[in-house]
This record gives structure tokens, sequence and C-alpha cells, in this order.
């Protein structure tokens, strides 16, 4: 029986990379849960978003190391982020007016903006294949550990190593700071608040003269923005490539329908829920069962629940769950 | 136009540029244009019966059609006696328990009321889970070391190919029920990413799964309905005839073997499409498009809408089933590691959206054509790109990045017409009457 060393493993496997790997899924959910609540479909160029928003960011970064800037320890990514968010909001402004607005204006169902959406997905998806190709990128550079697993275990004496990637605190450290300037932009701007109401009700919203444009223009600028910033944290976390980006929709969509689809809360605890249980049920937990139990009654296998190529089966399955037995999602989301 | 006119002539269109893709390019790329668009056609068609008929949106296109690429391998490959003798009994038993256990528990949910239920549910899933492992794993890992770098799987029935088609469509109406019972009842968003993710679910299986079809390491060698060339050329009568027509040999025999499949495509084909018109004009298929049009009403009429959907889910998938096993066949291997959303699920929709949801005839035309172009967009806009970049200096940036760039036209292409048609035809090139 060791605790602290079954407490250690569990954190440097199982805790951090869920919490990093929550909050990337939390903001590319925010992204999808804006655009269903204010423009009322489902957006499938998310994760293509995330991709044109992550490709301007690495072209930036390039730009930036060509000229001998760099961000210290940190990423220069990071410094590079705020022009790709730039290029992607000019960019799905430009989309927005030149296609989805003719349907709005039509007053489409909802599911034809769903199959437009589509096809932007094919277009940006070339696009973003034009522009950086389909290779593996990693673009993090600076410090790669707050702490290494040699560090933690020379500091503490314990068998077990704790490691921090860099990229996860930011990513985490981001995603805080991304999330409270979302709150309180819905909650204290005027901005914010007409979005509210137009989410809630929009004919009330109309009455009372809410310019549905600006709310329309505004939304996709923070999505963009969300997205941008979701696609970065995951490709400094991990790497870039443009077909990942794309399979990324899957746990996104769970996330954001597991939250309720229009509540933003919803979408940050639907993406933590999806993560966590993505990697609890695909770990294998024999090397924190090791400590725990006596020799006698220790595991042979890994206690592996499910091989790791089954994590979209596990977001899936709690996407299912979730909806059987709630089926506005966890918390009170909207349906058409 | 007179669309007694116009669709001819857009059958002739695509005819036409499948024949000049002959004259061009050669006739065997010609061919297997065609063997491909006819399977599009007949996934075109699948779709069309669900969203078309039934507006209903599923986007796990790509599962059905890989489950009718499994069947190929488990209806015509051999079986593999020292894997089922190693271990199948086993695998097969905790599969047994597996299904069990999930019979278990939506008995349960249906047996007992209030907390009970959720701890017997969460009991029978836990108890079960592990013993679906305790059986089924030892099994599978005894399977899998059977001379893996040849079998490694349990192998099929040993049964002819071309039996696998419609097995291939019954694996993935059985797919399709299971889905169905499941997540029909949600709402159209949700209904749609269900789909898609049981779409990776099952290719994820496939994948993984190294005991049922050799998983990453692909099946290949699968029986052929068609003779093979290199019999053909050795069979003097054929030499003779191929001399005869004033054809060499070899070219011959592609010929001909292609030509095959194409014939067999095609009766496929034509039955599905008779099949899918009779039902259209049928009372069941204007009952389906008043589901689709007004869902309220037709449950008001006394019309089980939920039970109406799962049929028509079923029947949708299953003949995506049959294109999926009719494309392995052709391919003669099982690759799962090629199964793309945005090729067999994304680009199934393009098809149906641009030859006309609703349309029969719509949903072949837009298969053919639009694979056609899928195929031909690369070397166009290669020539297109060379063109383009024909002023600039060899090895200057911009050329290289021009002509890179060719080869990742296909998909912006592809959402460009989807995006063109969606707003200048809404209906498609051969709209719903």
């Amino acid at each position: 029986m060791d605790f602290l060393n079954a407490l250690v493993a569990f954190a440097n496997f199982v805790f951090v990379p869920g919490l990093a790997y929550g909050a990337q899924l939390a903001i590319g959910a925010l992204g999808v849960t804006m655009i269903y609540g204010i423009l009322r479909f489902s957006n499938f160029a998310h994760g293509d978003t995330m991709a044109f928003g992550t490709a301007m960011t690495i072209i930036a970064t390039n730009m930036l190391l060509a000229v001998g800037i760099t961000f210290g320890p940190l990423p220069t990514a990071l410094l590079a982020l705020p022009v790709g968010i730039g290029m992607t909001i000019l960019l799905v402004l430009a989309i927005d007016w030149l296609i989805y607005k003719f349907y709005r204006d039509q007053k489409a169902k909802p599911v034809i903006l769903v199959i437009v959406s589509m096809g932007v997905m094919f277009v940006m998806n070339g696009v973003v294949r034009f522009i950086i190709g389909v290779d593996d990128i990693r673009f993090a550079d600076g410090e790669r550990f707050i702490i290494t697993a040699r560090e933690f275990r020379d500091m503490t004496g314990l068998r077990e190593g704790l490691a921090i990637k860099t990229t996860q605190a930011i990513t985490v450290v981001v995603a805080v700071i991304a999330v409270a300037l979302l709150f309180w932009f819905l909650n204290k701007t005027r901005t914010g608040k007409s979005m509210r109401a137009f989410s809630d009700n929009e004919d009330l919203a109309l009455l009372s003269g809410i310019n549905p444009d600006w709310v329309v223009k505004v939304t996709w600028m923070i999505v963009a923005a969300l997205a941008t910033t979701a696609g970065v944290l995951y490709g400094l976390d991990k790497s870039f490539k443009a077909f990942t980006y794309f399979q990324l929709l899957l746990p996104i969509f769970a996330a954001a329908i597991v939250g309720g689809l229009g509540n933003p809360l919803g979408a940050i605890a639907g993406g933590f829920v999806i993560a966590f249980s993505e990697v609890t049920i695909t770990y294998a937990w024999k090397k924190v069962l090791v400590y725990l139990m006596p020799e006698s009654l220790e595991p042979d296998g890994l206690v592996q629940l499910l091989s790791t190529d089954y994590k979209f089966a596990v977001s899936f399955a709690i996407l299912i769950i979730v909806l059987l037995f709630k089926p506005t999602g966890l918390f009170k989301g909207q349906s058409v | 136009m007179n669309p007694a006119i116009k669709n001819p002539l857009l059958f002739a269109l695509v005819g036409c540029l499948i024949l000049g893709t002959g004259l061009i390019q050669g006739w065997n790329t010609a061919l297997l244009i065609l063997n491909m668009g006819l399977i599009s056609a007949i996934m075109a068609l699948g779709v069309n019966l669900q969203w078309g008929f039934a507006g209903l949106f599923n986007i796990g296109v790509m599962g059905f059609v890989a489950l009718g690429g499994l069947a190929t391998v488990l209806i015509s490959m051999p079986p593999v006696g020292e894997a089922w003798a190693a271990g199948g009994l086993q695998v097969i038993l905790g599969l047994i328990a597996g299904a069990a256990t999930i019979a278990a528990a939506i008995f349960a949910q249906r047996r007992f009321l209030g907390r009970s239920r959720t701890f017997i549910t969460l009991g029978v899933l836990i108890v079960g889970f592990f013993t679906f492992r305790a059986v089924f794993d030892p099994g599978v890992a005894a399977v899998e070391a059977v001379n893996p770098a040849a079998t490694g799987y349990l192998g099929g029935l040993g049964l002819p190919v071309l039996l696998a088609w419609p097995v291939g469509g019954l694996l993935a109406a059985g797919a399709a029920w299971i889905i169905g019972k499941t997540a029909l009842g949600l709402r159209s968003d949700y209904l749609a990413i269900a789909t898609l993710g049981i779409a990776e679910i099952i290719i994820a299986i496939m994948k993984n799964e190294d005991w049922l079809g050799r998983g990453v390491k692909n099946v290949i060698g699968l029986p052929r309905p068609v003779p093979f060339e290199v019999d053909l050329q050795s069979d003097p009568v054929f030499v003779e005839r191929a001399v005869s027509l004033g054809l060499d040999p070899v070219t011959a025999s592609t010929l001909y073997t292609k030509l095959a499949y194409g014939v067999l495509f095609a009766i496929v084909l034509i039955i599905l499409l008779w099949l899918a018109q009779r039902a259209l004009n049928s009372p069941w298929g204007r009952m389906m498009r008043a589901i689709r049009d007004n869902e309220v009403a037709a449950e008001a009429m006394g019309k089980d809408v939920t039970a109406r959907h799962l049929q028509i889910f079923i029947l949708g998938s299953a003949i995506c089933g049959i294109a999926g096993a009719m494309m392995t066949t052709l391919d003669g291997q099982l690759t799962p590691g090629t199964y793309q959303p945005l090729r067999f699920t994304f680009l199934v929709w393009v098809m149906v959206i641009v030859g006309g949801s609703g349309n029969n005839f719509g949903a072949v035309l837009g298969g053919m054509l639009i694979w056609w172009l899928w195929v031909m967009v690369e070397p166009l806009g290669l020539g297109l790109m060379n063109f383009i970049a024909s002023g600039l200096p060899d090895g200057s940036n911009l050329k290289d990045t021009l002509i890179d760039g060719a080869a990742h036209m296909r998909l912006l292409t592809m959402g460009l017409i989807l995006l063109l048609v969606l707003r200048f035809s809404p209906r498609g090139l051969i709209p719903e009457r």
C-alpha cells in the first residue's frame, strides 16, 4: 500500500493529460455551442476552422522565428496567436457574408445550413491542405517541461515521477483566461447581453431593437477566436495535422451535446466529462493499482478497460447515455 | 427545359465524359471510373432513400460501406482451421457473453424501477463486462497467435464471393437496426453526430480486431467473381479472339475483366434502381414523403413515424452495405485504414445533393458524375496549375506551391460544387417530381 505513489502516478498519467485535453475540448465545444445557440445549426466546419486558425498561427510563428523573435521559455506560437485569430475572423466573416447569410435571409431549415456547413468543411479542408500540406507539424518551442519526471522524483524521493509539460500548463491557463473573458463578455457587456437575448428568444430580441446582423458578426468573431485558440492549444500539446483536426469534430460535438447544445457552461463541463472518460477508460490502470493493492492481489494484465484506439467509442458511448437519460444534456440546452 | 429531354441529355453527358476519358487516357482508366461510378451510384441510391425519401440525416455511410467490405472477407475467404481450433469457440462464447450482458442490461432497465434499476443495470454491466473480457481476451490472443504474418484471424466461410454482396447488405442492415433503435428517436442534429460517431467506431473495430478481419494488416487476395487476367492470357481461345479483334492479349484481358465487373455492377444497380423507383411510386413511398414533409400531420393520420424511420434507415444502410461489399470485391482486398469520412460519407452526400435528392435517377447521375470529377479533378487541376504557373521561372516558390497544391484541389472542388448547387439549384440536377 503506497498511497502517495499511486496518487502521483494517477496525476501524471490521467489527471494532468485529461485536464489539458478537457480544456482544449471545452474551448472547441464553446465555439460549436455558440454557433448553435445564435445561428441555430450544427457547424460541421468547426474542426476545419480550428485547423485554418492553427495553420495561420503556424505561418505567423515561422515568420516571427525567421526574424529572430521568440517568447523566451514560452512557445512563440502564443505571440502569433492574435495574428491567427485575426485571419480566421476575416475568413469566417467572409464565409458568412458569401454563404450563410443567403440561407439566413431565406429562413432556411437548420438541416440545410448543416449541409451547407458540410460544403464549407470541404472547401476549408482543401484550403488548409493547400496552404500547409498534410504532414504532421510540431510547432511548440521554448521549454518543454515545467517539471520533468526525474526532477520530481529527485525533489520528492517518490518512485513515481510527475511530468508537467509547458504546453499543458499553458493550455489550462489560456483556457481559464478565454473562458473568463467570454463569460464576462456575455454577462456584462451590452453586446453580450443582446447575444444571450437573441439566443433565448429571437423574435423577442428583434422586437426590442437588437440588431441581428451585429449579433451574428460578433458571434462569428468570438467563434473564430475560440476555434483558433483551441486549435493552437491542441497543436502545441500534441501536433498539427489537418486530418486530426477534422476528426476532433466528434469529441467536440459530443462535449457540446453532453453539456447541452447552446449552453456555454455545459460546453465546458461536457469537454471535461468527455476528456476524463476517454483518458480513464483507455488508461492501463496497472501502474496505479500496483501501489494500492497488496502484492498478492496485484493484477496480471494491464487493467485497461478498452484499448486506446477506442477513444472515439468512449466519447460516443457517453454521448448516447446522456442523450437517452437527459435528452437536452447535463445542463439544460436548447432543442430545435 | 422539358425533363424528358433534359434528363437523358444529362446521362448522355456523363456517358460522353467517360467515353472522352477512354479516348484520351485509355480504356482501362475509363472502365475503372465507370465501375467505381456504378458503385458510387448505388451508395448514392442508399443515401437518397434515407435523405431524399425520409429526410433522415445519416452521415455514417462510411461505417455501412466498411461493414459490407467486412462481409466480403467473412463470406469468401477460406476458414483458418488452426485458428478455429485454437480459440474460435472461445471468441464466439465471449461475443455471446457480451451480447447477453447488453440484453440483460436492457431487460433490467425495463423490468425494474427507481434507484434499484440503476444499481442492477450497473451491476449487470460491470459483471458482464469483466466476464466478457475474461472469456474473450484469451480466445483472441490464441487466434491472433496462429501464423500472424499470413493469417492470425478466423478467416471466412469459403463461399462464393457474389454471395457476400447480399450478406454485406444484411450485415449493414443489422448494424443499422441497432443504431436506429438507439439513435432514431433523437433530433436530426443528434442523429447526425450519432451516425458519424458510429461510423468511426465501426472503422476502429475493423482496424483493431485482428481476429475478425486482420485489422490494419489487411486481407489481400480475395476471391473474384470474374476470371484472372493471367488465366485469360494463357487461354488459347481467348488469345485467338483478342487477336482477331486486333487487340493485344494483355490489354484485352484487363479490359475483359473490368467489363465483366461493370456488367455485374450494372445489373445490381438496375435491380436496385427498379426497386427504389417502385418504392418511390408506391403508397409506401408517398407515406414516406408525407412523413418527411410533415411528421406531425403524418402521425395524426395514424402513421408510426419512428417505425417507418427505422425501416427506411435499415433499407438505405443495407444498400450502402451492398455497395461496400461490391467495392471490396472490385479492389480484391480489405484495407480498413483507407476508409475516410470525407471520401465515403461526405462525398456520397455531395453526389446525392448535386444529383437531386428525392429522385433516384438524380442520385445515380450524381454518383457517376461526381465520381468522374473526383478522379479527374487531380489531373485537370495539375494541368490548370501548370498553365497558371507557366509564366513563372522554374524552382520559384510560388510555382512549387501551386503545383503541389493541385493534389488538394479535390476537396476544394467538391466543396465548391456542393455550395454552388445548394445556392443556385438547391433541388439538384434532376429535381424531385
